[in-house]
């Protein structure tokens, strides 16, 4: 870990200026994965600047019925918030589905759209890296990438976007709200906030040095039968394989959202348009341009099995 | 005191504190947080500095460049240690690879710098500065590539590493049934909770080392030898360890390097190995691959039986012994078993729990499974039928010293309720889940060595034990004081137990699962010269004299232990010796594994349902400890069989997946109820204790339980552990 200053932001605004007036400056959250990035150096901000008192931390109802999340409600918190449960289970059932309670008791909603890739040669420093240091190749492509992306990889880049919670954010079309160093407030679409690696694995979302996130809002609630599915190495405690959140409505139509598979939390509007045809479909739609490695193919038959299971289960519910 | 005669009737046998489940003396203190481990020793040693380790960039080549300078000129930096400023390092005597690597590198993330510095933070950052330039050579880093180059290892332990008995080419080629296979076992890290972790404090040219330790002795010895100092100017103490699983039975690089950065920077030093440092720094248990034949009438009785092995180490290094059960297990007139080792230049291989057992049985008991299957057997009746009360290779004239086998399997079965098995796999559905059951014999040699105590009583009758045997988290304190109370016939409450310090008594110490019975009985040993003074001072006959209620007795006399020993107390020291009843009788523990699982039928997870076992150890000396060494045990099994495997990377030679979020273990999650059954059993010829190990035989077979059940739940045979969804996909589509 390399020395670094730290300063608690009094306001929204000033925290997003001190951001992006310190060059190296980042926000702290949870800190559950910052930290541990900063104590193996594959972070090395030079100035963190604390969020975690600016009164971020609030469940409210929008005015158009929807939900605004603080970008500092604790996993723990959100997944239990009785609005959340009940018209916007899938939410509830991600969360809980990541990392251990006592994670979730730190993790926040903003930190846990952020969090980091959990590719492991980005995390040994000796490695070559090109999303941790651009330009030094791509470790994990002809190495171990079982857990790696198939969907949205690049020749730079294959690794996947770990969040749990960001599929169901996904799935929900929840806009991410951010304030920049001039004040500035703007509302992402979730569809728009990550970007794909291409040439540059080391840029990851739209967000501008310094631009904070303050709260994610959902839409009103559609209804329909929420599920999250995910497949893991063991029971508890561990990244997905392969996730899948789905909303089957009452129509036959339904959507997915996936995690584990896709370099960000992956829908597609032709996954969402098979939804009618059943499982099937529904696979080759969302996998039309997977790219796979020996280690990770297996992902592809998985993804077929868990729709299955997962509308097999619908029409046992219906 | 030298036991070379089966045991008699002695006084163990009152079984008035040996054999109850007592809780552990030292159970509040470590749940409270008040036992003191290595790391947090800043009571004996205030003021240390803290070291933080740079481990290699590359596999194998040379350190062609050191630039210090950044480092050295970092915030609170006050030393660092490198191979061109430590002075002469000889390598100990247990150790494959030298613990402080430069200018060669032998394997990926050996240490080749301490950087000691005023804060951990300090020390941290500026180890990120030492700039290191590396002259890389090619290693040899693919097991399954290089098994075809292995030779015959050295002996290990005084075992060969070829046996053979009959003719087994001759009988397998005639046998009515005959099964061969071939099983992969990867590299597996030990994963205990606290991590290598030392405090090295200099006083003169004394060092005494606050550090993390199973075998205090051997180390001792390697410390003096690595830094050719006289074992008596080397302290080791070792009081409190969290977990090892083989992890610290040797020197390893946050002791020496301790002691290093604390000579050169004079004030004590505390050096801990960060988590993701572990499994490329320290040792870990070799990958194998396996080759199992059988040949066997259409009953399942065997008349051939082949085991062979190959594994890889760094030169000088050892074999995995995985065939070793093979050669007791079952009968069979014609059998063989061969190690093969081959030279990788991966990190250290050596022990791990269990060694040899742990994953021979994966492959063993698969082998069985798929042999019952073959012939239609039971998998219980089937190793009923091939159990046999001799060492299979030496004969009758040499007899188990006492071997429940079968009455493990019945005993497991019947709780089990494995007669409500189908054999038929597939059958059993329970939602959107096939559920089936598997079994597996266990088995695990029996060691015992050499092992010493010194006991005192004074003038209140408080006892006192003093041994360097380690408690890793296995329940020694516990035992101990259990012994001690019953040889003097005291209540447990007035033992006190010291141990993991060299100043006192060389145990056996902590490994193979020969800890418990013989320490316990170095106990004995001590305790036995203890009544003997005792008697003298009450002028009683010793043979005639009873110890009972904090008195000695003798007819209708008796005296007060607590006045005997008078204000000065009474001590006694002594150890345990063994003859040759190891070599006269084959001794091993035994048991047996069940297992239930559920498979996922569309994702093919798979998810434990039940683990029960039985398991025939001798005496067990606290029922509640030994437990939880089974069911910790049989968790690690499963993890075995389900998700443990170090991912090696042949292009760089290094494990990759080296830190806890990465390298997976069961959760609590994966693991359901466990039914933990022993045997009655007393072994006479093990010790004066009659007890045998227990700590490593639950790992053994649980494993091959889990997989046997898979196969009896989804029809789907996996013989590349860990059995993980992605095989279980790719041999359900193929
Ligand atoms: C062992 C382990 C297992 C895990 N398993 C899972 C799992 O199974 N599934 C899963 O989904 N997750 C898992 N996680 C990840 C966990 O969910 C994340 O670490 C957590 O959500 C991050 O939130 P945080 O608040 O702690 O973020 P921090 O660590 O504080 O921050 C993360 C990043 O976000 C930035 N940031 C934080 N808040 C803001 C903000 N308001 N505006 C702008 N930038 C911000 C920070 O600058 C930083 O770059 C696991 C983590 C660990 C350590
Ligand atoms: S996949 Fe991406 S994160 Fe992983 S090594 Fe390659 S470039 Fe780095």
């Amino acid at each position: 870990m390399k020395s670094f200053t730290y300063e608690r932001a009094a306001s929204v605004e000033a925290a997003a200026k001190a951001a992006a007036s310190v060059q190296g400056a980042r926000f702290i959250a949870g800190g559950t994965n910052l930290i541990d990035l900063m104590k193996l150096q594959i972070e090395t901000p030079t100035h963190l600047v604390d969020v975690n008192h600016l009164g971020l931390d609030r469940i409210e109802r929008t005015t158009e019925g929807g939900l605004r999340i603080g970008a500092l409600v604790r996993n723990t918190d959100l997944a239990a918030d009785k609005t959340v449960r009940r018209d916007y289970a899938v939410l509830s059932r991600a969360l809980v589905a990541g990392a251990s309670g006592q994670l979730r008791n730190k993790a926040t909603t903003g930190g846990n759209l952020l969090q980091r890739t959990r590719c492991p040669y980005f995390y040994d420093t000796r490695m070559p890296c090109n999303k941790r240091k651009p330009g030094t190749g791509c470790g994990a492509m002809e190495g171990m990438s079982r857990s790696l992306a198939i969907l949205g990889v690049s020749d730079a880049c294959i690794a996947q976007h770990p969040s749990d919670m960001a599929v169901a954010m996904r799935l929900l079309d929840a806009q991410v709200d951010t304030m920049d160093a001039d004040g500035v407030a703007r509302s992402i679409p979730i569809a728009d906030f990550y970007l794909l690696p291409g040439d540059t694995p080391n840029r990851e979302t739209v967000l501008k040095q310094g631009e904070l996130i303050t709260s994610v809002t959902l839409p009103k609630p559609v209804g329909g039968t929420h599920v999250y599915r995910k497949v893991r190495d063991r029971a508890s405690y561990a990244f997905a394989l392969v996730s899948v959140g789905a909303i089957f409505g009452e129509d036959g139509t339904a959507r997915f959202a996936f995690g584990g598979i896709g370099a960000r939390p992956w829908r597609t509007q032709a996954a969402d348009a098979a939804a009618p045809h059943g499982a099937r479909a529904v696979t080759d739609a969302v996998l039309a341009d997977a790219r796979t490695t020996p280690h990770n193919d297996f992902k592809k038959p998985l993804v077929e099995r868990i729709l299955a299971s997962l509308y097999r289960q619908q029409e046992e519910r219906a | 005191m030298k036991f070379d005669t089966p045991a008699k009737a002695n006084p163990i046998d009152k079984g008035r504190v040996v054999g109850i489940p007592h809780d552990r003396i030292d159970g509040a203190a470590k749940v409270t947080g008040t036992a003191p481990y290595a790391y947090e020793r800043h009571d004996a040693a205030p003021n240390a500095a803290y070291g933080w380790i740079v481990g290699s960039a590359i596999a194998k080549g040379r350190i062609a460049a050191m630039d210090l300078r950044a480092a050295e000129a970092a915030p609170g930096v006050l030393g660092i240690v490198t191979h061109a400023n430590a002075g002469k390092l000889t390598k100990g005597n247990m150790n494959t690879a030298h613990l402080l690597g430069g200018p060669q590198i032998e394997h990926f993330e050996q240490a080749v710098a301490l950087v000691v510095a005023d804060t951990l933070e300090n020390a941290r950052a500026a180890a990120a500065l030492v700039h290191i330039d590396y002259t890389p050579e090619s290693g040899k880093f693919d097991l399954a590539a290089e098994a075809i180059r292995g030779v015959v290892p050295p002996d290990s332990f005084g075992t060969p590493a070829d046996t053979s008995a009959g003719d087994f080419d001759g009988a397998f080629s005639r046998a009515a049934v005959k099964l061969e296979q071939r099983y992969t076992t990867p590299d597996h890290s030990h994963a205990m909770m606290e991590p290598h972790a030392s405090i090295a404090a200099w006083n003169g040219d004394k060092l005494t080392l606050w550090t993390s330790n199973q075998m205090i002795a051997w180390t001792v010895g390697d410390v003096a030898r690595t830094l050719g100092i006289p074992k008596a100017n080397v302290r080791l103490i070792s009081p409190y360890i969290g977990g090892g699983f083989g992890a610290k039975l040797f020197l390893r690089a946050d002791a020496l390097l301790a002691a290093l950065g604390a000579r050169q920077v004079g004030r004590p030093v505390k050096v801990a190995l960060a988590r993701p440092q572990i499994p490329n720094n320290t040792t870990h248990r070799p990958a194998t691959i396996q080759r199992i034949r059988i040949g066997a009438d259409r009953d399942g009785v065997i008349d051939a039986i082949a085991h062979e092995v190959w594994s890889g180490d760094l030169p000088g290094g050892s074999a995995e012994t995985a065939a070793a059960q093979t050669r007791l297990l079952y009968r069979g007139a014609n059998r063989m078993t061969a190690h093969r080792l081959t030279t990788l230049n991966l990190p250290e291989g050596n022990a791990m729990r269990a060694p040899g057992e742990a994953v021979g049985l994966l492959a063993l008991e698969v082998a069985m499974d798929e042999l019952a299957e073959m012939c239609g057997v039971d998998p219980v009746e089937l190793r009923i039928r091939n159990d046999v009360q001799f060492d299979p290779e030496a004969g009758p004239q040499r007899p188990f010293s006492s071997r429940k086998l079968v009455e493990c399997l019945r005993a497991g079965a019947d709780r089990f309720g494995w007669n409500r098995r189908i054999p038929k796999p597939g059958q059993v559905r329970d939602g959107r889940w096939l559920v089936g059951m598997g079994m597996a014999s266990a088995f695990r040699n029996n060691l015992a060595g050499k092992s010493g105590a010194r006991i005192g009583i004074d003038a209140q009758g408080r006892v006192v034990v003093e041994t360097d045997m380690t408690d890793i988290g296995t329940g020694s304190y516990t035992i101990i004081a259990q012994t001690a109370a019953e040889m003097l016939g005291v209540p447990l409450e007035q033992v006190t137990v010291r141990l993991g310090d060299s100043r006192f008594p060389v145990s056996a110490g902590s490994g193979g699962q020969w800890g418990a019975n013989s320490s316990t009985a170095g106990v004995y040993a001590a305790a036995m010269a203890l009544r003997a003074k005792l008697a003298e001072a009450a002028g009683y006959p010793v043979d005639a004299a009873g110890f009972e209620d904090g008195l000695i007795r003798n007819g209708n006399e008796s005296r007060k232990l607590a006045a005997l020993a008078g204000d000065t107390g009474l001590w006694a020291e002594d150890s345990m010796e063994y003859g040759d009843l190891d070599k006269r009788y084959a001794q091993a523990t035994f048991g047996a594994h069940f297992c239930e699982v559920g498979v996922d039928t569309d994702t093919a997870e798979v998810r434990i349902r039940r683990m029960g076992g039985a398991f025939a150890a001798g005496r067990i000396l606290n029922p509640k400890s030994a437990r939880s060494q089974v069911i910790g045990a049989m968790t690690m099994g499963a993890g075995a069989a389900l998700m443990e495997a170090l991912d090696v990377d042949t292009r760089f030679g290094f494990f990759v997946n080296h830190d806890m979020a990465e390298y997976l273990v069961p959760v609590h999650a994966d693991i359901p109820q466990q039914d933990v059954l022993f045997i009655d059993e007393l072994d006479d010829k093990s010790s004066p204790m009659k007890a045998k190990g227990v700590g490593e035989l639950g790992i053994c077979g649980a494993g091959a339980a889990v997989a046997n059940a898979i196969y009896n739940a989804a029809g789907l045979r996996v013989r590349d552990y860990p059995i993980t969804i992605d095989k279980l996909l790719r041999a359900q589509m193929a």
